[in-house]
């Protein structure tokens, strides 16, 4: 791998080397320029990947630590935050892409402009995206065929058009799928093959899903699930033009009186503070450390944060909601051994003024436990904890049980925001995210009308007993989208439609924090169709000589 | 969202580790590969006494439980290294438990001795202290975490889930996939 020296005056600096962050540093040295990628996180090979539930879910091994990095939570702007971790991420190259369960769905083509269709939500900043499904739709494409998805195109009657098929078939439906599929159409629905971005087949030197289960969480021995790290990050580095220089965390992106980004300032492993000088930033750092860097970055000439002019940076944060129901069968699923999900719905997911509010959701099949979790808190509410029951049941239940997990809106509210905490610190000293979020009362509204239909459908798939998790529970996001909203109103918007800043012309910020709505939640794809596109754009703009 | 599997995170007792931490408990692990191995940081006479709990928690009826995994040295291994800022849990909810027990039982000596009904009894009533739960989430955790972390020694946690441990799984999973073949 080429090594730049931090004088040097790279064309690019790619700050974070997730899912989107991989694709650009791919996408920008394939087509010439000089990156290197920032990444704070550890670079782990395959090889090193480990089973290992306690270590991975517990221990924090390979997504963001609690310990050394804190951050605050509260419901509302009166309430002192308090430090409690309520979100999560792959904190290593390749960021969340090599941890996260798959699921790959592309957003519907209502999805970018609900605003318009279902009207006005009183409370919400609920907005039209300044990008169409049309415009993306070949991002989408190409982001399955060079990252590796497996999937069946048309299966999903409520999809948009789609110019190619998956470039693999599905994978193999588990027991849950069955099941899943035999309620759902007993109700007058529409099962479909989970899209995922696992090879179901060997593509591209590597090989295909051995099943071994440990997936959501896991990072892959096998280099079968579709992480930057394991498809566009060895690209990258093969053009001899990309450096990933990680164990880099980066605490400020410099600018200049001209109101330009000169380079990117980090604490490498040994905490030592580099200054890497580039000609153009492009911040993929994710939806919550995205808007903490341009917080932390301000100047005199950029006094409320860098890029922050409009002072939307870090609001219309979106959550990963979601309602939980669990049942028992009476022959064994074994749901353990595969990938999480293997059979969905998106019947649900248009939004319905009938219904009373808005919102809708999609549906999974899944097995969303390990051992350990499972142990803890995957038998029914009424099970008893410990003793001779328990273990029975635990024996039982953990091969006898699947869920349906309804993966739902969360409305764009101004007030829910994400900015620095006042006093509390980091291990390196610097300020931390403070997060202030309460969903809409349209989405809990949303929720507890999906659980209902969740339950439904596990009823109908024959289950001999159903129960639900609380949905006032929201617990920790996932899907960390909005803070840096897109939009073609500068004073309403931090990036433009190609998520360029309006106010800092040679900045880019691609990640899920562009995101103007959460559609049906998975964002993944989209962050991945947006970085395609993002990275074709700053190309242009780089050859034009605008950087 | 709701994740159950992120609950235990949320809401449960257990801190976080440094890296430092996780090699000691590892290595630690490896030397307590055999369910008499010598403790790290309990004395004997505490370890006999919480293990008494863990084994009311997953008992050996019939089928190993938390004595043959050896959850106390994936218990004694938390107290040394990952969970160190714990112990002060473990000291002051041992003693409280003791004395709840010599109230209930005056004729009983230790937690060990209790008969069958009589250990039951103790713990349903102190089944709401944090110390018991935190003895209930470290027995579970040292059931079914890897071996690499002290329990589930010979893989006896996981085979009572019915969990085959296995890099290569062929598919038709589970019976219901079989029927769809
Ligand atoms: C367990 C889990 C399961 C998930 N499952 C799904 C799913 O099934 N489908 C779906 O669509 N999504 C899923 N997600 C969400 C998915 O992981 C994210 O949507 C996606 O990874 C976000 O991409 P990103 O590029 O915006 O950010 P990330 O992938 O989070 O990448 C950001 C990178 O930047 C690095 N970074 C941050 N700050 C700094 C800094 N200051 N200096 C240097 N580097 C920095 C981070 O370490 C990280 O590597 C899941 C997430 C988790 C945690
Ligand atoms: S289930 Fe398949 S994709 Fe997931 S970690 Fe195992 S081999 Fe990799």
């Amino acid at each position: 791998m080429i090594r730049y020296k931090p004088s040097e005056v790279v064309d690019f600096v790619v700050i974070g080397s997730g899912a989107a962050g991989g694709v650009v540093a791919k996408e920008l040295s394939t087509a010439g320029f000089s990156v290197v990628v920032l990444e704070q996180g550890a670079y782990v090979k395959e090889k090193d990947f480990k089973h290992d539930e306690f270590g991975v879910a517990y221990q924090h091994a390979i997504a963001n630590d609690p310990k050394v990095q804190p951050s605050t939570y509260r419901t509302n702007a009166s309430e002192t935050a308090k430090v409690e971790q309520r979100y999560d991420y792959g904190r290593l190259v390749g960021g969340g892409s090599v941890h996260f369960t798959a699921n790959y769905w592309r957003f519907h083509p209502d999805d970018f402009r609900e605003r318009s269709v279902f009207g006005d939500v009183p409370g919400s900043s609920f907005a039209d995206w300044p990008v169409t499904y049309d415009e993306l739709e070949p991002y989408y494409t190409k982001a399955e065929w060079e990252l590796g998805i497996s999937g069946l195109a048309g299966a999903n009657p409520f999809e948009g058009p789609r110019s190619k098929p998956y470039p693999l078939p599905p994978l193999p439906v588990k027991s849950s799928g069955v099941l899943f599929e035999r309620g759902t159409k007993k109700l007058g629905l529409h099962p479909f093959p989970s899209p995922m971005a696992i090879l179901s087949q060997p593509y591209q030197g590597r090989g295909a899903c051995t099943h071994c289960g440990f997936c959501e969480m896991f990072g892959c021995e096998m280099r079968a699930k579709s992480s930057t790290l394991a498809s566009v990050i060895p690209m990258a580095e093969k053009t001899g033009k990309c450096e990933i220089r990680s164990g880099c965390y980066v605490r400020r992106i410099q600018s200049s009186d001209a109101g330009r980004v000169t380079g990117a300032v980090y604490f490498d492993s040994q905490r030592r503070e580099v200054f890497q000088r580039a000609r153009a930033v492009v911040l993929s750092a994710n939806g919550v450390e995205s808007a903490k860097l341009l917080l932390m970055s301000g100047s005199k000439r950029f006094p409320h944060g860098l890029a922050n002019g409009s002072g939307m940076v870090g609001r219309n944060f979106m959550w990963d909601l979601g309602s939980f129901a669990s049942d028992l069968f009476d022959h064994p699923l074994d749901e353990y051994k595969g990938v999480q999900v293997s059979r969905l719905i998106h019947d649900y997911y248009a939004a319905d003024p009938k219904r009373g509010f808005y919102g809708g959701a999609g549906i999974d099949a899944r097995f969303d436990w390990q051992p350990i979790s499972f142990g803890l808190d995957g038998l029914p509410p009424d099970a008893p904890k410990w003793g001779s029951e328990y273990k029975r049941m635990l024996g039982k239940y953990f091969t006898h049980t699947f869920s349906a997990l309804a993966h739902a809106t969360s409305l764009p509210v101004e007030s829910n925001v994400l900015d620095l905490d006042p006093t509390v610190k980091d291990d390196w000293g610097l300020p931390v995210p403070r997060i202030t979020y309460q969903p809409h009362p349209d989405d809990m509204k949303n929720l507890v009308w999906i659980q209902r239909r969740q339950v439904e459908i596990l009823e109908a798939a024959g289950a001999t007993r159903v129960w639900k998790y609380p949905v006032e529970d929201i617990g920790v996001s996932r899907h960390l989208m909005g803070t840096m909203r897109m939009g073609n109103d500068p004073a309403r918007s931090v990036v433009d439609r190609f998520n360029r800043a309006h106010d800092v012309p040679n900045l880019f910020v691609v990640d899920g924090s562009s995101f103007v709505t959460s559609a049906r939640q998975q964002p993944t794809a989209t962050i991945q169709a947006l970085a395609y596109r993002a990275a074709e754009a700053a190309g242009v703009a780089a050859r034009r000589g605008e950087l | 969202m709701y994740r159950p599997t992120r609950r235990s995170l949320l809401f449960g007792t257990l801190s976080a580790a440094t890296l430092a931490d996780v090699a000691m408990a590892q290595e630690h692990a490896q030397r307590a590969a055999s369910t008499n191995a010598a403790f790290r940081y309990l004395k004997a006479a505490d370890a006999a006494e919480i293990e008494a709990i863990a084994s009311q928690i997953l008992p050996s009826d019939g089928t190993p439980g938390a004595r043959e995994a050896g959850c106390i040295h994936f218990i004694d291994r938390a107290l040394e290294s990952f969970d160190k800022d714990k112990r002060g849990v473990y000291t002051k909810g041992l003693a409280e438990m003791q004395r709840k027990r010599s109230e209930l039982f005056p004729e009983s000596r230790t937690i060990a001795g209790l008969e069958q009904a009589q250990a039951i009894a103790l713990f349903t009533a102190l089944q709401e202290t944090e110390f018991f739960k935190l003895v209930r989430t470290h027995t579970v955790m040292g059931f079914l975490a890897t071996p690499d972390w002290g329990g589930n020694q010979g893989n006896v946690g996981w085979a009572h889930i019915g969990l085959e441990h296995k890099m290569i799984h062929q598919p038709p999973f589970g019976y219901y996939a079989g029927e769809a073949k």
